[in-house]
């Protein structure tokens, strides 16, 4: 294990000049057994998993710009396993369990944080609803707890219960729920990845597919041509983008998510908190911002960035939820591009040209699948079918009508 | 953001309701016999363009009519707003 | 050491002494001072700790891009942390507090991580902290958020409000220094709607900072003749303490406005939403440091901040100034202190040949300042001459200026990053301004001298004029005399081993940006997120282009080709209650009343949020202690005589027009081709992905006026699906659609002696018997001698039934009449929750039925699915995924146990399944006491569940730690064949 204190100290006293590259800058060769486009989270962990747990010997990740620069570095850090259907549910507590042992895996600090994830809830009918969620988080393996208006008051008295709209009734607690410092994690994969083996390319641009008999055999790219049978695509807001050149149209649509972050505070919220009667989430990062987020924009984006209208609505909900943070201040605010599936739900699948797959669909919702999303895709890279826990998240799925729907909206992606 | 309402100016994006691509208007014909398949590529399938967009938005908080914009996804700048009913009727004629 | 540093000159109003606190102390200053002009004119150099190693810091800047000089503000019993000292307005009785230091500021506990900087560069906490694992929550990362944060949210509310507003413009000018007056008075003359926004508390910008003539007037006077005769224009609007923090798609800004402390205002800030045709970015340029061993100690500032805090504001730094710069511009500070009689030791310049005449100034040319000393404050510094030798020289301050960096931020925010400009060493607003609202001119845009400043925003204005079509009017230029700058790029002292400061406030130096170089984070954003560079409250604005530099260095490239982070709003940090203004706690969302609301509140009614409706849920009788007693004696009361309930929220469309009812053929699944005058129909509305969208009923009144209804909470959106469906799919139809959901009031009265009472209120020409009323039978009516209303046989609750629509304003008055006419019958009214359990009882699916995930089939109504009409979402409703022989169906519940309550939100397994996520079976949707059965029962979804009745399941919930046993069964727990609907 190369990071640990010992190392820190000792380079400390050597005035810090001993330290080698987190990952390295090889030149691109020509063939690899396995390429991920992609070098984000997800890219990074497939390639990752695929080394370590799959032994495949010879993967490149190409990313077109610098590893974790897309949503991976930019999101609000949450990580959880609450979702009502078990087809997700599964998938995500299979993540939350690949959090907890991650440090130790890839031997990097990504601050895996379970300091608890609470949806509070305000009528009656919220409330049945996340009953069955919480049974739902049960029945796969999950934690969850309802608490009462009392309970919750003695947690976190600063939300509102005297003066609110909507008043708090209750809410629903996973324990294991929390944050992860989320640079890290790219950081943390690719270094990762790299001690195993893994060629990490970056401003590498993929321009074309190369097919030969209904297969894909390669890719061509700024730095050339580049042979493989099998590639991996995990470029979440730019997969509409990147599958047309294989003349795939998806069912994605590219939205803007913002996300905010306060100036630094002594710390005054424990744990993630979501809002109920609005789209609001918030929790505090170590360093003592404020990051919360809300709604997407609701309008086709690849300009990561939104506007006014959802600063306002966000910042509505925050303080229906807790007044005090009135008076924090917003330091920064970005936006991403979120590949907003069809029915809310992701995509791990083959697709019909062989040799080509596809991970994509994360919604807003990608962080938090980092783990399980690179497990699963990279089983299904080395295996060529998909393990049982990712099997439901199939591209073909709309046109028979095996949805995954959470949320009941269904075709209408900015409604997820 | 602004849409310059045909009728009505330039009104801000938060009066409006958003759906998608104006490709929604062509909905197929029940009748055809790969309907299933038809309906299936309109409702789901998106061309999902970086670059100018023809896009469906209400005007929930106005006059409640149904305008195409044509907007850019990567700068969001405006290029054409018309009334849904001009645009479908063309489409028709 | 009152106020003895004062030159008495200045924009300052001796004559009004204020009185302020800091950390305890007491001091003076005088209207005009901001608390850091205030505390320095009071010898104070010590303000604040930094974040990391909690060094000890003094002020920097004059302004909002201050790093270091981060106070806890106390006013009107709140606290405002991580407030820029440089930026406060002073006010009578401010009290001021450092921050982020233990026990005091002068002696700070946390001040040892210093000693320990080598082991907490740049990225440490990412290679340790993981063993033991189970540390990192308990211990670690407790202390490192203790450590972590500046200052402490205050959890007392604001007694001040905010406020938000709309304006528009055609020209917005951003900055009040002179191209911002210069543009905003051309313009204004012409008769251009123009609105001057300036983030400080006096306009006029920098020139406010130095002594220069235009046209003969000081530059004071000359902003005051310009900002007079601004005012005297009606199109002109000129804004205070109002700073643009973002810029938006198509001429979209926000504007903050604050208001002075001292002012009686109820309200502290206004968020504005600016539209503007055009915009101007007339923000000026801020200043860069010259990183150096141990150049962070207090009394070593900009040295254009030394000139503002001397000309504007009157303070003597101290009497021993020392000047490091790269460019021309710090030789005016050297003159304006010597013209006070400041003693300015030397100015150390690294250019070898710079272009100086002035006789008075002590230069040593080509050479570097290396080190400083001075624990608490500045006391001298190292020198390094162009010869090689090494020597000290004493001084209390040093004003360092590394060149100047033009205010792009807001050019960025709608993604057109700068563009690197080499003649003055740094970034202009990009070329590329795909926005074509805003325009960069003066200092923002590299017009670094005042006459250039001058020229191009005149030219830039009238440009801007002639897009917007108005005619220009006269205006005189004013008179300034032209000026040089010169740069040579001098980036760092590369000189010395011990840290090098650049980012002030996060405590990054040199040493952990090639730390991060060398460990492959080599991009500008990998940069910025491991070392955290530019990432504090002061946003970079003093470190970001130096930053930038010395990684062009490391990696041999041009800073150009490094490229650059692109700036994000807010310009200045904002709080979160300036977004919200007046939409806070009981004002978050609007409230919707009912009808008759004020009825049911006089009634003692308990009201539930349904949306944003209020409705009355039961009604509470005087000797009644539990809701279970109102709400059972509702359901009684309705299916034993008669009862009635508001359901005027349930949406209301009217539809009208030759089409009408082709339409609506085309909106439901199920069949209204043959619907005919004067009949109602329960309709089941798809969405196009072939799930249940919505249901309700569609009544038609006559051959082209029909009504539909729709549940409460879809009321919206099954609205804006039938525009979408007339507009978008089907135009050529002549078809009208509103909704009267509020316009029409909605009354349900229900139960067996229904009939009977609505007889004593209908006016006699209208016959409701069963025979020429049936059920499902509509008409328009006049009821209490000619009342317009609408009459229709529905029932939601299985009894003999009725609902009468009137105009809402008659709503009130009905129900009241209904009380006195139905006194025989006992008629009483019922609410959600009695609603709730007869719909319940009756199976009918409801909101937690239809939730977006369930098919007609699911609900038992596959064959409603007309295949031999076009209809909104039938074909994909055939999809296999939806049509599964043993998928979910809608069934009853009942426990074996009539006392044993099963929950919603439970799942269904069979008897002897484990409680796992592959057994099972379905869960539960609703449930309710029905005092009608004498027994709980439920509704939920079972697989396979149509040809499961009277099976034995349990309902399980591990979540609440309970199980009942049930028996699933039809659906239709009460009058199953509908008998009591047709009487």
């Amino acid at each position: 294990m190369y990071y640990n204190w010992l190392k820190l100290l000792k380079e400390s006293l050597r005035n810090n000049s001993g330290w080698k590259k987190t990952w390295r800058n090889p030149e691109v060769k020509k063939k690899y057994d396995v390429i991920i486009i992609g070098g984000g989270g997800h890219g990074l962990a497939t390639a990752f998993y695929l080394a370590k747990e799959f032994k495949i010997k010879n993967i490149a990740v190409l990313e077109k710009n610098w590893i974790g620069g897309g949503n991976v570095g930019r999101n609000t850090t949450i990580i959880r396993s609450n979702y009502l259907l078990t087809e997700n549910e599964a998938f995500y507590e299979h993540s939350l369990k690949l959090w907890e042992g991650l440090e130790k895996q890839i031997n990097y600090n990504a601050m895996v944080s379970q300091r608890g994830v609470l949806n509070v809830f305000h009528s009656d009918s919220q409330r049945d609803t996340f009953i069955r969620r919480g049974n739902s988080m049960i029945l796969n393996g999950a934690d969850a707890e309802i608490l009462d208006k009392d309970q919750i008051k003695s947690i976190y008295p600063f939300l509102d219960f005297e003066n609110a709209r909507f008043p708090i009734k209750g809410g629903l607690l996973q324990k294991r729920g929390g944050t992860v410092r989320h640079d890290a994690v790219a950081w943390g994969y690719a270094h990762a990845a790299d001690e195993l083996g893994v060629d990490i390319i970056q401003n590498c641009e993929v321009i074309n597919f190369k097919f030969k008999s209904g297969n894909c055999v390669g890719v061509d790219t700024n730095k050339g041509h580049i042979k493989a049978n099998t590639i991996g695509c995990a470029v979440a807001g730019s997969s509409g983008l990147l599958m047309s050149k294989a003349n795939m149209t998806l069912p994605i649509e590219s939205h803007v998510l913002q996300a905010f972050v306060s100036e630094s505070l002594k710390p005054v919220i424990p744990g993630v908190i979501t809002f109920g009667a609005g789209h609001f989430y918030i929790s505090q990062s170590d360093k003592g911002g404020l990051v919360f987020g809300g709604d997407i924009d609701g309008y086709n984006s690849y300009a990561q960035r939104g506007g006014m209208t959802t600063l306002e609505d966000v910042c509505e909900g925050g303080l229906a939820l807790m007044p005090m943070i009135g008076k924090a201040r917003l330091l920064r605010m970005w936006g991403g591009i979120m590949d907003m599936s069809m029915d809310g739900s992701p995509i791990i699948d083959k697709t019909h040209i062989g040799g080509l797959y596809l991970n994509a669909g994360w919604c807003y919702g990608g962080f938090k699948a980092t783990p399980a999303s690179g497990w699963c895709f990279a089983h299904l890279l080395a295996k060529g079918y998909s393990h049982k826990l990712s099997d439901k998240f199939r591209l073909d799925r709309f046109k028979n009508g095996f949805l995954i729907d959470e949320k009941g909206q269904g075709a209408q992606p900015n409604l997820h | 953001m602004i849409i310059e309402h045909p009728i009505l100016g330039p009104r801000d994006i938060h009066e409006f309701i958003y759906v998608g691509d104006a490709s929604l208007i062509n909905r197929p014909n029940w009748n055809d016999d790969d309907a299933g398949s038809k309906f299936y590529e309109y409702l789901y399938l998106r061309k999902n363009i970086a670059g100018i967009h023809k896009e469906l938005w209400f005007h929930q908080q106005g006059d409640r009519s149904w305008l195409v914009v044509s907007r850019n996804t990567k700068t969001h700048e405006i290029v054409k707003v018309d009334l849904v009913t001009k645009v479908s009727k063309e489409l028709e004629t | 050491m009152k106020n003895s540093n004062r030159t008495n000159l200045g924009l300052i109003d001796y004559t009004t002494e204020i009185n302020f606190q800091f950390d305890g102390i007491a001091y003076k200053g005088f209207q005009g001072d901001t608390l850091a002009s205030a505390l320095m004119a009071n010898g104070v150099k010590l303000i604040g700790r930094s974040f990391k190693y909690h060094r000890p810091r003094g002020i920097l800047t004059s302004g909002s891009h201050e790093p270091n000089a981060l106070v806890e503000l106390v006013y009107d019993n709140t606290t405002e942390p991580n407030t820029k000292a440089t930026t406060i307005e002073l006010f009578e009785g401010l009290i001021a507090r450092s921050q982020n230091c233990w026990p005091s500021l002068k002696y700070d506990f946390m001040s040892i991580n210093d000693k320990f900087s080598n082991l907490l560069s740049a990225g440490f906490y990412y290679k340790t902290f993981m063993w033991p694992s189970s540390f990192w929550e308990k211990l670690y990362e407790p202390l490192i958020r203790k450590a972590a944060g500046l200052g402490k949210l205050s959890t007392v509310d604001d007694p001040k409000s905010s406020e938000k507003g709309f304006l528009h413009c055609d020209l917005l000018v951003i900055g009040s220094g002179p191209s911002g007056l210069i543009s905003a008075y051309i313009a204004g003359l012409s008769g251009a709607k123009v609105i001057l926004v300036e983030e400080d508390y006096i306009f006029g910008g920098n020139l406010n900072n130095e002594i220069i003539s235009i046209s003969k007037l000081s530059s004071h006077n000359w902003i005051n003749f310009i900002i007079t005769e601004l005012k005297k224009l009606p199109n002109v609007r000129l804004m205070l303490r109002s700073c643009a923090i973002g810029m938006f798609d198509h001429g979209v800004f926000g504007i903050i406005e604050k208001f002075n402390k001292s002012l009686e205002t109820k309200i502290s800030q206004v968020f504005w939403k600016v539209t503007s045709k055009k915009a101007m970015l007339c923000t000026g340029a801020l200043e860069r440091i010259i990183p150096f061993s141990n150049n962070d100690r207090p009394g070593i500032m900009l040295s254009g901040s030394i000139r503002s805090y001397l000309n504007r504001w009157g303070v003597i730094p101290s009497n021993k100034v020392a000047i490091f710069t790269n460019n021309d511009d710090a030789y005016i500070t050297a003159k304006n202190l010597i013209s006070y009689g400041v003693n300015v030791v030397a100015v150390i310049d690294t250019r070898e040949n710079p272009n100086i005449t002035d006789p008075n100034i002590k230069v040593y040319k080509g050479s570097q300042v290396i080190n400083s000393k001075g624990k608490l404050a500045l006391k001298g510094i190292n020198v390094l001459s162009n010869d090689g030798k090494v020597f000290y020289l004493e001084c209390n301050t040093l004003g360092v200026s590394g060149g100047w960096n033009p205010n792009v931020q807001l050019s960025c925010h709608t993604g057109v990053k700068p563009e690197w400009q080499n003649d003055i060493l740094a970034f202009i607003p990009g070329k590329n301004n795909i926005s074509t609202h805003l325009k960069a001119v003066g200092a923002a845009n590299g017009n670094f001298t005042l006459d250039s400043c001058m020229i191009a925003s005149e030219t830039a204005v009238l440009a801007i004029l002639k897009e917007l079509k108005i005619k220009v009017k006269n205006y005189k230029m004013p008179d300034i005399e032209s000026e040089t700058y010169n740069i040579q790029p001098f980036w760092y002292v590369e000189h010395g081993n011990q840290r090098k400061w650049i980012d002030f406030q996060n405590d990054v130096t040199v040493k952990d940006i090639e730390l991060a170089y060398k460990e492959n984070f080599r991009s500008v954003e990998h940069l910025k997120r491991y070392t955290t560079l530019g990432m504090g409250t002061d946003q970079g604005k003093t470190s970001n282009v130096t930053g930038l530099a010395i990684l062009a260095n490391l990696s041999n490239k041009t800073i150009p080709e490094v490229g650059t982070t692109i700036f994000r709003p807010p310009y200045v940090p904002v709080s979160l209650d300036a977004f919200v203004g007046s939409s806070k706690a009981k004002y978050f969302k609007p409230i919707r009343l009912t009808p008759t609301h004020e009825w049911a509140e006089k009634n003692h009614a308990s009201f539930v949020e349904t949306g944003l409706w209020l409705r009355a849920e039961w009604y509470t009788k005087e000797n009644e202690k539990d809701w279970r007693q109102s709400v059972d004696r509702e359901v009684n009361s309705v299916r034993n005589s008669v009862g009635f309930c508001d359901v005027s929220t349930l949406g209301k469309i009217d539809i009208q027009g030759k089409d009408s009812q082709e339409f609506i053929n085309k909106i439901y699944c199920n069949g209204f081709s043959k619907l005919a005058i004067g009949k109602v129909r329960y309709g089941l509305m798809l969405r196009e992905d072939g799930l249940v969208m919505d249901d309700g009923t569609t009544a038609r009144m006559s051959d082209n006026h029909f009504i539909m209804t729709t549940t409460t909470v879809n009321a919206e959106s099954v609205y804006r699906h039938l525009e979408f469906c007339h507009q978008c799919l089907w135009p050529e139809m002549d078809v009208q659609l509103i909704s009267t959901t509020d316009a029409w009031s909605q009354i349900a009265i229900a139960g067996p002696n229904s009939r009977k009472v609505i007889s004593k209120i209908i006016d006699p020409q209208f016959d409701v018997s069963n025979e020429n009323f049936p059920f499902m039978a509509c008409k328009e009516i006049s009821i209490c001698g000619g009342f317009r209303a609408r009459l229709f046989r529905i029932s939601f609750s299985g009894e003999l039934a009725y609902e009468i629509s009137i105009p809402s304003q008659y709503a009130s008055s009905l129900v009241s009449y209904l009380m006195e006419v139905g006194k025989e019958e006992n008629i009483a009214p019922y609410g959600t929750e009695a609603l709730g359990v007869m719909r319940i009882e009756k199976g009918h699916a409801a909101g937690p039925e239809l939730n977006g995930t369930v098919t007609a089939l699911n609900l038992n109504m596959g064959k409603m699915v007309s295949l031999t009409k076009d209809s909104i979402g039938m074909i994909l409703s055939k999809r296999i995924g939806l049509n599964l022989e043993d998928g979910p169906r809608l069934v009853g519940l009942k426990p074996i146990k009539p006392e044993n309550q099963i929950i919603s939100g439970s799942y269904i397994f069979n008897l002897k399944d484990k409680l796992n996520a592959e057994n099972d079976l379905g869960y539960v949707t609703s449930s309710c006491y029905s005092p009608t059965l004498n027994s709980y029962i439920a509704l939920g979804f079972l697989k396979d569940g149509n040809n499961r009745y009277g099976d034995k399941i349990k309902v399980s919930n591990p979540l609440l730690n309970k199980e009942v046993f049930a028996k699933v069964c039809n659906p239709i727990f009460v009058d199953p064949n509908g008998d009591r609907l047709r009487g």
